[in-house]
């Protein structure tokens, strides 16, 4: 372990550390052009843009604050603004609670357990579109599946993609469906508590409720605390499901043309990215839909901050040698 | 945890033989419930897979209904909707854009990834961060100026914008590899070199052979990510029909064949199968994969 490159004879020294940096710089040539022009010079250019009047075609033309201040003159962004918030908060917890539900229960289990988590984790790979509108015929009204089943009991189905109270927890109950790479993670981490806690719980006369409340959360809290960064930058970027269950509801899914129809039923589905989206790409309002990326850029920003500062201390505590 | 020296350890075998029977039983009781619940989640997350399955075989008659088992099976309704539409066109896009996108993925984020795991380098740290940062970023924040540099390149309308990225930079693919390469003990590297190797060798013949489920798991996801996507496509080839992927169709066949929910279904089903092959062939990559993401951070 100590036999890098400084512990060789002396002689080669300076010529070995020159041909290590070479490979550095060779290996990370590709990841480094790639982060200047995907990265470093679109988020440069957003905040400039974000100062203009640009509309793809003229030049862009500096118009100061003016973006930033219609921004608070907007009832429309207000409108995604308290939708994503809506998102990050309701999609947040349910997400986190669920998965770490369905967790626990596949943790207990004896038998069956590969098949049970294949059945829980399969969904998460569908394309977020089919799962869309999986849901949308299966949470149809009026004779959809959902709708029948409900029916033997005398309920009838909520108008989910065409109610504006529904829209957004059915847009959720989605998400929760293809949430199995977090039950995954959180699985794995419920596994990996070492088992002389819980016999250790269990001599203390912890039953199974209070060896999981006292064992298994505070041992797997890092890992939920993973999950609940993860799932507010998934709240955060919400788009497809949305677009996709806006434009299903309105009966009008086309990809192209149809700038109305976003958002429906009444804005309901209408969040911070899906208006990004519709006031640059298809009011091909550049300028504003630049000053929104700024925003959005900040506020996930803060987000990662919190994640890599876990992280940091995860591996601090973890490991802390050089080798990490 | 500590506590258990309080306790007599003359408990433990004096108990007598009723209270175990009856532990028993509670075990009995308490795995039947546990095991009902876990099929029952089972079955609410498959159930929505089996209707979408039983409306895209119905007639198109009774697809209207509410009924939910059909009464004939029309199997060749996955057959009749690659006539509604250019499905063929759209896999053939969909497979260009996934599989050049996992090919340039591994080029470019493989020597990247060894670079940060098993190379000592100083700012190695802050581009580790700055990866993650690249990760963490909402595709939507970069679009403007990167719709108008591909744009003022005339390549806007062809999948060019949504594949060249993977040739240098993949964020995700990056920290998945140098999650994986990290567990790859620092000797083996150290033993490569102590005996002459270059680093490239070193990558080449010590790493990659051992990093390969890690790899293979990494070109996995990116697969599946590029064959899912729906935001990239949508803004590239949103206006180019025949440059549009299955994702994008699909969103699309939805507003066309509006009032055939067997077409429509049957078409979702479809596209919902390669994922699950995928699976059924590589399951431990999958979760191995899954994992690493989280807990290994």
């Amino acid at each position: 372990m100590t036999a890098t490159l400084g512990a060789r004879p002396a002689p080669g020294k300076g010529r070995a550390r020159a041909r290590h940096r070479l490979a550095v710089l060779g290996f990370m040539a590709p990841a480094l052009i790639g982060f200047v022009l995907f990265f470093v010079y679109p988020l440069v250019a957003t905040v400039i843009f974000s100062f203009t009047k640009y509309d793809l075609i003229n030049p862009p033309e500096f118009n100061g604050l003016a973006n930033y201040e219609f921004m608070f003159k907007d009832p429309l962004l207000t409108k995604a603004i308290a939708n994503t918030l809506w998102f990050v908060v309701v999609l947040t917890i349910a997400r986190t609670v669920f998965a770490l539900g369905v967790a626990s229960v596949i943790a207990r289990l004896k038998s069956g357990v590969g098949l049970i988590r294949t059945l829980c984790y399969l969904p998460s790979l569908a394309p977020p579109v089919a799962a869309t509108l999986v849901f949308f015929m299966v949470m149809r009204p009026n004779g959809g599946p959902l709708d029948s089943v409900l029916g033997w009991f005398g309920v009838d189905a909520p108008l989910f993609f065409s109610d504006p109270a529904w829209a957004k927890p059915g847009i959720t109950a989605i998400m929760l469906w293809i949430s199995g790479d977090l039950m995954i993670i959180i699985l794995a981490a419920i596994l990996d508590v070492p088992q002389e806690q819980y016999e250790a719980a269990e001599l203390d006369g912890a039953g199974p409720i209070r060896r999981w409340w006292h064992v298994t959360l505070p041992t797997i809290s890092p890992v939920l605390l993973f999950g609940i960064v993860n799932s507010v930058i998934l709240a955060l970027q919400l788009f497809t499901q949305a677009v996709v269950a806006g434009s299903a509801g309105s009966g009008a899914a086309d990809a192209t043309g149809s700038t109305k129809y976003l958002g429906f039923p009444d804005n309901s589905t209408l969040t911070f990215p899906v208006y990004l989206y519709t006031q640059g790409f298809r009011y091909f309002d550049m300028g504003y839909a630049a000053a929104m990326a700024t925003v959005l850029f900040i506020i996930s920003f803060a987000v990662t901050i919190v994640l890599v500062q876990r992280m940091r201390k995860n591996s601090t505590a973890e490991e802390g040698g050089p080798g990490a | 945890m500590t506590a258990t020296l309080t306790k007599p350890p003359v408990d433990v075998p004096a108990e007598p033989e009723q209270p175990r029977r009856k532990r028993d039983v509670a075990g009995i009781l308490n795995w039947v419930a546990t095991h009902a619940i876990g099929l029952a989640l089972g079955l609410m997350f498959a159930t929505p897979v089996v209707f979408v399955f039983l409306t895209a075989v119905m007639s198109d008659d009774q697809a209207f209904t509410s009924n939910l088992w059909p009464r004939e099976w029309h199997w060749e309704n996955f057959v009749e909707v690659f006539d509604k539409a250019p499905l063929f066109q759209y896999l053939i896009n969909s497979l260009t854009y996934s599989l050049l996108a996992t090919l340039g993925m591994l080029i470019s984020s493989i020597p990247a990834a060894y670079a940060l795991a098993k190379l000592k380098w100083r700012g190695r740290n802050v581009a580790f961060i700055l990866v993650i940062g690249a990760m963490m970023l909402p595709p939507q924040v970069v679009a403007v100026p990167l719709y108008d540099t591909w744009s003022s390149l005339g390549l806007t309308g062809t999948l060019v914008p949504l594949i060249a990225p993977y040739f240098l930079f993949d964020a995700f693919s990056i920290f998945l590899l140098r999650q994986f390469m990290l567990t790859i003990p620092q000797s083996y590297v150290d033993a490569a070199r102590v005996d002459g190797c270059s680093e490239f060798q070193a990558l080449v013949r010590i790493i990659i052979p051992m990093a390969k489920p890690g790899i293979a798991a990494t070109a996995l996801f990116c697969f599946l990510f590029t064959w899912n996507d729906y935001f990239g496509p949508l803004l590239y080839t949103g206006e180019v029909k025949d440059q549009w992927t299955l994702s994008l169709a699909l969103a699309t066949f939805k507003g066309m064949h509006i009032v055939q929910w067997n077409s429509s279904m049957a078409v979702t089903f479809l596209t919902m199968i390669p994922a699950v092959v995928l699976f059924v062939f590589a399951q431990k990559s999958f979760v191995k994969g899954i994992t690493f993401t989280g807990v290994k951070g």
